[in-house]
């Protein structure tokens, strides 16, 4: 590695996404600490939620995150509904059907959204280009159902906004049938490829010990053997009426945690099968919510990154008087302090992708050599290095299973 | 044992005012200078998980809400601390016993201006570096 000076790109450029920045510190290729510096973002929407009445509010959550943008409104509904009496108990059938169904949708084109770009680290671009290929179809089933791409605006309190019209399920069954061949082909691909398996396996690792006391959420959890998931131990929806099963691995390496994403996608269009089949043909959709009384309630929903937790507070007038939210990459990205810590710089930018931190984050990073505090190398250059690093250990592959 | 008789058991006499406001949601009060043994007792010896911390400016005090969750039963234990003192409120850090509570104290020093005693990094998190001092954006201006 060269010591010369590159202008790091970051925290705010034409080409990225949205803003986040790490500094890792490296002597000679090991990361020996990271700096986390996040908030170009903050948008005071705790605060703003302050100000919007009951059935605005969804509105707004939506857009906090794009990608995750019906587990933000859902779990704010939750929140006001256990104010309210529960979900189960107010809102109607069909309305618990479809938020299911939307909730899965979600994350079935959000952890193909990061296998792919995990594809692009590694360097694998087929992988990439597959997996956004599958995606769109999904983006396609949402425009047709809720007339959004994303921030559906689907949900509200005590029910959804729009039916789940009969013409689309034929559609949504095509889709998911059409969609498993090509899962079938990513798991083939990854947990069959000797390369991919010695790129991936034992790197960027986070023990149990860490996930718990770093109290981290969803398949970053669920990959070093941390046994939760929203979905089975507090169900909302129709989750508890389903078949399906909790993915579990215990490594806590980048492979585990693609492993845990990969099948996981087999399990949410298991669930929206069953919940297309099981669905009533007819009935309300909305409760018809009026007013909420004084008090406070807590949501959380299992979202395609882990726990979102909302808590609400109200007074008995039309707007919360607090409103906390704490999404799952809030937990999930300060552990990368452990994760990143010790491995290799080629390593970087996977396992700081590998909480799926709304991706943008990798493509901030800047690498500062210790020793005279120089900014040595940015986001690209870790890329290149990190798809080089594959490349080097597939021209030392000799064909022979490990 | 069911988790409630497993808490009570262990905090005994710390614990006010027990409220079950529904079935999976379990709020109790604590006193602010027992919050570190309690935490101690729910995360290291109950084994709950912190979920976050949820602080409110309300008129006449600060309130903090510490939540756990109880995974298996997919129960949230909240333990409630009021703050009295508007001017200056200030209560021990929970960080030093896991580092997960670093940046949910953080995030609510800088908004709320919560000081907490014996963190580890109390740095602004999500606001910029050269954010006046004294104006905490999630009070309630008068």
């Amino acid at each position: 590695m060269s010591h010369k000076i590159i202008v790091p790109i970051g925290p705010y450029h034409p080409l990225q996404e949205e803003p986040e920045y790490f500094q890792l510190y490296v002597e000679g290729e090991r990361v020996v600490d990271i700096d986390i510096i996040i908030g170009y973002n903050h948008r005071g929407i705790e605060k703003l939620s302050e100000a919007k009445h009951f059935d605005q509010v969804p509105f707004l959550v939506e857009r906090i995150c794009g990608i995750c943008s019906s587990s933000h409104p859902y779990t704010y509904c939750l929140a006001v509904e256990n104010i309210l009496g529960g979900e189960a108990n107010i809102v109607p059938e069909k309305a618990l059907y479809i938020r299911t169904i939307i909730d899965e949708l979600q994350r079935i084109h959000s952890h193909l959204l990061w296998l792919g770009l995990t594809g692009h680290f590694i360097g694998y671009n087929t992988v990439w280009m597959w997996a956004w290929k599958y995606r769109e179809p999904v983006l396609d089933c949402f425009e047709m159902v809720t007339g959004n791409r994303n921030n559906y605006a689907m949900f509200k309190v005590g029910g959804v906004r729009r039916d789940l019209k009969d013409e689309d399920i034929p559609v949504l069954k095509k889709m998911l049938d059409e969609l498993s061949p090509g899962i079938d082909l990513f798991r083939g691909a990854i947990m069959d490829d000797p390369v991919i398996k010695m790129r991936l396996k034992g790197v960027g690792l986070l023990t149990r010990k860490q996930a718990l006391d770093w109290c981290v959420v969803g398949p970053t959890a669920r990959a070093s053997g941390v046994n939760i998931d929203v979905r089975r131990d507090e169900p909302y929806g129709v989750a508890d009426r389903l078949d399906w099963k909790v993915i579990l691995e215990k490594d806590g390496d980048i492979f585990c945690k693609t492993i845990v994403r990969i099948l996981e996608l087999y399990e949410s269009i298991s669930i929206i099968r069953q919940s297309l089949n099981k669905m009533p043909k007819s009935g309300s959709i909305d409760a018809g919510v009026k007013d909420i009384p004084a008090g406070e309630g807590i949501g959380r929903v299992e979202a395609p990154r882990g726990e979102c937790f909302h808590y609400i507070k109200t007074d008995g007038t039309n707007r919360p008087i607090r409103h906390k939210i704490r999404s799952p990459s809030f937990m999930n990205v300060a552990s990368d302090k452990v994760s990143a810590v010790g491995g290799t710089i080629s390593d970087a930018t996977l396992t700081l992708a590998a909480v799926d931190p709304c991706y943008c984050c990798t493509e901030r990073v800047a690498v500062i050599n210790k020793s005279d505090k120089r900014k040595v190398m940015n986001g690209w250059d870790l890329i290149k290095l990190s798809q080089e690093k594959t490349l080097k250990l597939k021209e030392g592959y000799d064909g022979r299973p490990e | 044992m069911d988790m409630r008789d497993r808490i009570k058991e262990s905090l005994q006499d710390k614990i006010k005012d027990w409220q079950e406001k529904s079935i999976k949601r379990i709020y109790f009060s604590i006193d602010k200078k027992d919050i570190f043994k309690v935490t101690q007792a729910l995360f290291k010896e109950l084994e709950l998980r912190f979920i976050t911390a949820t602080a409110t400016d309300m008129p006449d005090y600060f309130e903090l809400i510490y939540h756990f969750s109880n995974d298996p039963a997919g129960e949230i234990y909240s333990a409630r601390v009021i703050l009295e003192d508007k001017l200056r409120p200030e209560i021990q850090s929970i960080t030093p016993l896991f580092p997960g509570a670093e940046w949910i104290e953080r995030e609510i020093w800088e908004m709320l201006g919560i000081n907490f005693k014996g963190h580890p990094n109390l740095k602004k998190l999500l606001l910029s570096e050269d954010w006046p001092q004294d104006d905490y954006p999630l009070r309630n201006k008068k």
